[in-house]
């Protein structure tokens, strides 16, 4: 074996990775805080004591999490240009799609937060005076938040890993962009290999964060 | 200010309450007691309407509460409650447990609020807790914090869902001097407890519950002055309890 890195210089970051790095972190940060949004009236759908708001709501669940993401991407992009009939890119297709992908699955660890909040606090809200969505507000999402934090953390480190699927489109990610500094330098095996170091300082950064901010918001017992 | 008027509640095929009629003067106390799943604590959670009734009639100074058109949080924000463990907001320290709901339900200033919470949490006298959490208080100490709470929303009357059930024995005395220095101030208020003593020293009158009904609704005095005109049930019920 005979590893040779002295051809990753900061003009192969500049031409080739840079723009896929921004365009992951860019990708996950829109499908972190849309899934994330969609996904709490998602589960506040789900736990509503009317069928016709929880049915549709636990569907979308279900099925969205039945179907690999390679599958939902793939299918939106093809089938919405069918559709509309007219393309919309490889990069706001994977936006559109990671985002009701995601929000599928923020919503089950969004359903569990709000499930571990005691029900008697919903109880003292209302007994104060608050109405449903001011109790959601300032009572239960404050603490279901609080309690799902780990997984949520969890959940967004697998997303950002997960943007690498976009190379079924074609759209410029950071693994697309090691792929094409690979190829054109001809050093397939380095760069794959910092593209996982890349992977894993962002993940590990990431995951950090989120520990502290743990610490930081957690609730004393 | 109260009347409960033949309510019924049926959780499937089980009745929780069974046919209960009751009422509530302004300044009255009122001691709720009975075997443990009598109905007590579903018959004071009906009062603010935390439980519905399928049968019957509730009236809260003057409201229906079985009447569509009424505003239940408004409704809610004039009865005070405290519940048997506490539920103070854990995430929010007492200040905020205090001022929330003054600020987002009568639409109080922070300053208003924060006037009105802290003299309701120097009357249970923990003024000096106000930066903590609930996490960091004691039981007793919690539960005063929540009637506080209660308090700051300028309540009607005071609903008390054995507020004393889930403390450490050397905590129920503080408690209960809050409840009692309030029953004494004129408050209006209905309280499910176990407390045979607080009845006895503070209530006007004793319901007493058995199998969702009201088996008896009688004056304090007369309740435990003279066992033989109880009911069989009422007086088993008091003889187990006076006994210890």
């Amino acid at each position: 074996m005979n590893l040779n890195f002295s051809f990753f210089t900061h003009d192969v970051i500049a031409n080739f990775i840079f723009k896929g790095l921004l365009f992951s972190i860019q990708l996950s940060l829109v499908a972190m805080t849309g899934g994330a949004l969609l996904g709490t009236l998602l589960a506040l759908l789900r736990l509503s004591s009317k069928r016709w708001l929880s049915i549709p709501a636990k569907l979308y669940v279900n099925t969205l999490r039945s179907i690999p993401l390679v599958m939902v991407i793939l299918w939106f992009y093809l089938l919405i240009p069918m559709l509309i009939k007219r393309s919309i890119g490889a990069e706001l297709s994977a936006f559109i799609t990671f985002t009701i992908f995601e929000a599928a699955y923020y919503s089950e660890i969004m359903r569990a937060g709000i499930l571990s909040v005691a029900p008697g606090q919903v109880n003292a809200g209302y007994a104060l005076g608050l109405t449903y969505w001011q109790c959601m507000k300032y009572v239960v999402l404050p603490q279901a938040i609080r309690n799902m934090l780990p997984v949520f953390a969890t959940q967004t480190i697998i997303l950002f890993q997960d943007t690498s699927l976009v190379y079924a489109i074609g759209a410029y990610d950071l693994l697309k962009g090691f792929e094409i500094a690979g190829k054109n330098y001809n050093r397939p095996v380095e760069t794959y290999l910092i593209a996982a170091l890349v992977y894993f300082i962002i993940c590990f950064f990431f995951s950090s964060l989120a520990k502290s901010l743990q610490k930081k918001i957690q609730i004393i017992r | 200010m109260i009347e409960i008027k033949n309510v019924s509640k049926w959780y499937g095929d089980f009745q929780v309450l069974n046919d209960c009629t009751s009422s509530i003067n302004k300044g009255e106390v009122v001691v709720v007691c009975g075997p443990s799943g009598s109905g007590k604590s579903t018959l004071i959670k009906t009062v603010n309407a935390l439980e519905t009734i399928q049968k019957g009639e509730i009236i809260v100074n003057g409201t229906s509460l079985t009447d569509p058109a009424t505003n239940l949080s408004k409704l809610r924000s004039t009865v005070g409650m405290v519940f048997q463990n506490f539920e103070l907001f854990p995430h929010l320290n007492v200040t905020e447990n205090l001022i929330l709901a003054q600020m987002k339900v009568l639409n109080r200033t922070q300053n208003e609020a924060l006037s009105r919470g802290l003299k309701m949490l120097e009357r249970v006298g923990l003024k000096d807790h106000k930066n903590k959490f609930p996490g960091q208080l004691s039981g007793g100490q919690q539960q005063r914090v929540a009637i506080a709470r209660a308090l700051s929303m300028d309540p009607i009357i005071m609903l008390f869902d054995e507020p004393t059930s889930a403390l450490d024995p050397e905590m129920v005395g503080e408690v209960l001097d809050v409840i009692v220095k309030l029953a004494k101030e004129g408050m209006t208020m209905m309280c499910v407890t176990h407390e045979m003593g607080f009845a006895k020293n503070v209530s006007h009158r004793v319901i007493f519950m058995d199998e969702g009904k009201i088996v008896e609704d009688t004056k304090t005095d007369e309740f435990f002055g003279d066992l033989g005109a109880r009911t069989p049930r009422a007086k088993d019920f008091l003889s187990k309890i006076i006994r210890h």
